[in-house]
């Protein structure tokens, strides 16, 4: 066997870097769902009792609901009596005070995976919060983004601290009855990010957050909410791992951004749970609801998402553009290999007057996967020379994956400019020889096409996370050729 | 360099090369001529490791390996290289990026350190002004939109940066208009050298104006039929194809 071939095999066997198990003392409850599990859960947050409501309205509008059956992925129902939702490493009764007094475990987990918590050695300029199972363990840089008047803190801490934003701004994008995994987040939810950018206040940093899983049979359901005050800015940063198992596990988040007049957010995720082995067997459903509100005249809110993990990817993250000039943008790239299966893209609803929105959707498809883009682009009445732009574009590696675009438009208004263009490819053996030619391996090969391929969303990222992520989709992609 | 014996290719059940024997020593240059349909892609896609090809008889030894074993990208981080007839586009990859991948795997494979970024931009920028050509072409997205005379010239940069020691044309000079080919042919020229050689692949004689081979060879329903020195690229132009294959037929 020559060299390079021993390479190949080298790089098709490795493994899923991020999957292992860090062993911990939890308090984790009972498998099971009903009204007592939300009582219990709101009472060991120490949350107001609003909260409590809210919660419990949330439950039972969930319950007269049916999980949603029009999106193109397959799974077995899901039994959510045999999932715990609050799984938390212990720890003394106040929690950690600084990062001395985290389990050395946990913080050594976040080093395997590349987070450093110690600010000494963090990446500099990114604030962190780690959330582990159902907490949130760290926030980094609290005090630094205290000073510019930031608030950026697990949410469950500003459910207590800060009750009136929360009392304002939660569910005011995705309402509880919004749609089944939303009402099932907004029931059980555990933890998450809450920022807060005052009037004109520009955050010194970026902002990001580090979903983990570790427990097994647990649910985790995330909840952030983002609120930029008028003619503010900040950019967030999302990334999520979990360890390999062979039973499926649930991660049902909602993500609110409310952006005022004049404010911009810029929403950046890198997912990358487990996506389930070469076989199917296991991996994350990530059934995801992401919606920006774009209230006030002028603010932009920008997604940009590089999906290359989970077993099943369910997420639309969407604008709706209510103020006037206000600005919606949604960058994705999408890989699916294996067994994996993905329904993603976005909705614009286009409100305000010349209001504008962007889609760039890049699918990749390998192995036996397959991949779907669905999007929705809704001009309504009152949206006086409302603009869109789309493209989508797909790209087949190998014989056995599919791709599929199901794009919705709904224009009531005369004035409006609704722009959809729409690519398939495939990797041809003419391209992947050329570069077999020049010296490359087949499999470096293809990793450099699908870059090349996304690269219109790979400069939306951050700089430290566009190398992340184009490491990632060459990893992802291992197997898929030869 | 490079020795075939008896050479049988065929794709599918269709016999393509019929038993090709050629010699090729360093420094040399040798010119494949013939009509189309003669084998001659075939004879550097089989040398190249292009797959689709089934070897039925004979071999090809390249500094004392075998060729034919060998997977493409070992190929050419042995020394091969193919200036191809068609190159491809790949959008979204810059030609600067692929050039940069490309000589590190060659020089990683001949147990040379990497090149960083520095080195190897002063080193293209070198190579670029050799070839006339613009360095915007560098940060392009790899043949995309580019005009045939730009993609060719786009495959001899190539070769200029990662410094073959067997360079293999393949109708280098097919879609190339007169000031295209004389840049195409100056960037071949100052290529060569007592230790690299080439096999041009051409159907016309124009190529040979401008590249003097040492050798010419005509190839005919997938075999030599003639070699001789230049002179009989001239001899060809003269007279065509057909005589050597009626001479063939005829034997």
């Amino acid at each position: 066997m020559s060299a390079s071939t021993q390479e190949i095999n080298n790089l098709i066997n490795q493994e899923y870097k991020q999957g292992f198990v860090t062993e911990l003392e939890t308090n984790t409850f009972l498998p099971g769902l009903d009204e007592s599990v939300i009582h219990k859960l709101s009472k060991i947050k120490n949350e107001p009792e609003f909260m409590l409501e809210y919660r419990l309205k949330a439950f039972r509008h969930w319950q007269t609901m049916k999980s949603p059956e029009w999106a193109f992925v397959k799974f077995d129902p899901i039994d959510y009596q045999s999932i715990s939702y609050y799984s938390a490493p212990k720890r003394k009764e106040d929690g950690p005070k600084s990062l001395d007094e985290i389990d050395p475990q946990i913080l050594e987990a976040y080093k395997k995976l590349g987070i450093p918590l110690d600010e000494q050695e963090r990446l500099a300029g990114v604030a962190v919060d780690a959330v582990f199972d159902s907490v949130s363990v760290a926030t980094t840089f609290k005090g630094k983004l205290k000073d510019a008047g930031v608030i950026f803190c697990p949410i469950s801490e500003a459910l207590r601290d800060h009750p009136e934003l929360i009392k304002e701004y939660l569910g005011s994008v995705v309402p509880i009855t919004d749609n089944y995994f939303a009402a099932l987040n907004a029931a059980v939810f555990t933890d998450g990010s809450f920022v807060y950018i005052p009037k004109g206040v520009r955050c010194p940093m970026e902002l990001s957050t580090y979903f983990r899983i570790n427990a097994a049979n647990t649910g985790q359901f995330e909840r952030t909410l983002i609120i930029a005050d008028e003619g503010s800015h900040v950019s967030y940063l999302e990334g999520c791992t979990a360890p390999m198992r062979d039973e499926n596990q649930l991660h049902a988040a909602v993500v609110e951004l409310v952006a005022m007049k004049d404010a911009v957010i810029k929403y950046s995720t890198v997912q990358n749970w487990y996506p389930g082995d070469k076989n199917g067997l296991g991996g994350i459903y990530n059934f995801v609801t992401k919606r920006a509100d774009c209230r006030g005249a002028n603010s932009k809110v920008s997604w940009t998402q590089v999906e290359t993990g989970s077993a099943i990817t369910w997420k639309y993250p969407s604008c709706v553009l209510t103020g006037d000039n206000s600005v919606g943008e949604f960058y994705s790239v999408a890989l699916t290999n294996n067994y994996q299966q993905a329904d993603t893209g976005t909705k614009m609803i286009h409100i305000g007057k010349n209001t504008r929105s962007t889609i760039v959707s890049k699918g990749i498809s390998a192995g036996k996967a397959q991949n779907t883009y669905r999007g929705l682009v809704k001009v309504l009445k009152s949206a006086e020379n409302a603009r869109n732009y789309t493209q989508c574009d797909s790209l087949l590696v190998g014989d056995q994956c599919g791709a599929h675009t199901f794009p919705y438009i709904e224009v009531k208004q005369p004035s409006a400019q609704v722009e959809h263009e729409a690519t398939t490819s495939k990797i041809s053996e003419d391209q992947l020889f050329f570069c077999q030619q020049r010296g490359l391996s087949a499999e470096d090969a293809v990793s450099m096409i699908v870059n090349g391929f996304c690269k219109e969303v790979f400069k939306e990222l951050p700089m430290e996370f566009a190398v992340e992520a184009q490491a990632l989709l060459g990893l992802s992609l291992e197997g898929s050729v030869g | 360099m490079l020795s075939i014996k008896n050479l049988h290719v065929s794709v599918g059940d269709k016999p393509i090369l019929k038993g090709i024997n050629l010699e090729i020593k360093p420094g040399e240059i040798h010119a494949i001529m013939g009509p189309n349909g003669s084998g001659k892609s075939t004879l550097s896609h089989i040398l190249s490791g292009k797959s689709g090809y089934t070897v039925t008889e004979g071999s090809a030894t390249y500094q004392g390996k075998d060729l034919l074993e060998m997977p493409p990208e070992i190929r050419a981080r042995e020394g091969v290289f193919l200036a191809f007839q068609y190159p491809v586009e790949i959008p979204g990859v810059s030609n600067v990026y692929l050039l940069k991948a490309a000589l590190n795997s060659i020089r990683k494979h001949q147990g040379q350190s990497e090149v960083d970024a520095m080195d190897f931009l002063t080193l293209v920028k070198g190579k670029v002004r050799l070839l006339e050509m613009d360095e915007k072409f560098l940060y392009r997205a790899v043949n995309e939109g580019f005009s045939g005379g730009e993609k060719k010239r786009n495959e001899i940069l190539q070769m200029a940066i990662l410094e073959p020691k067997l360079c293999i044309l393949d109708e280098t000079d097919s879609g190339l208009d007169i000031d295209a080919l004389k840049i195409v042919s100056e960037g071949v020229n100052s290529l060569r050298s007592p230790d690299r050689s080439f096999v041009m692949v051409t159907h016309y004689q124009r190529l040979l104006d401008y590249i003097k081979p040492d050798f010419v060879h005509v190839l005919a329903n997938g075999q030599i039929v003639k070699s001789g020195g230049a002179e009989l690229a001239l001899e060809l132009e003269e007279k065509g194809y057909s005589w050597l294959e009626d001479a063939e037929a005829s034997a």
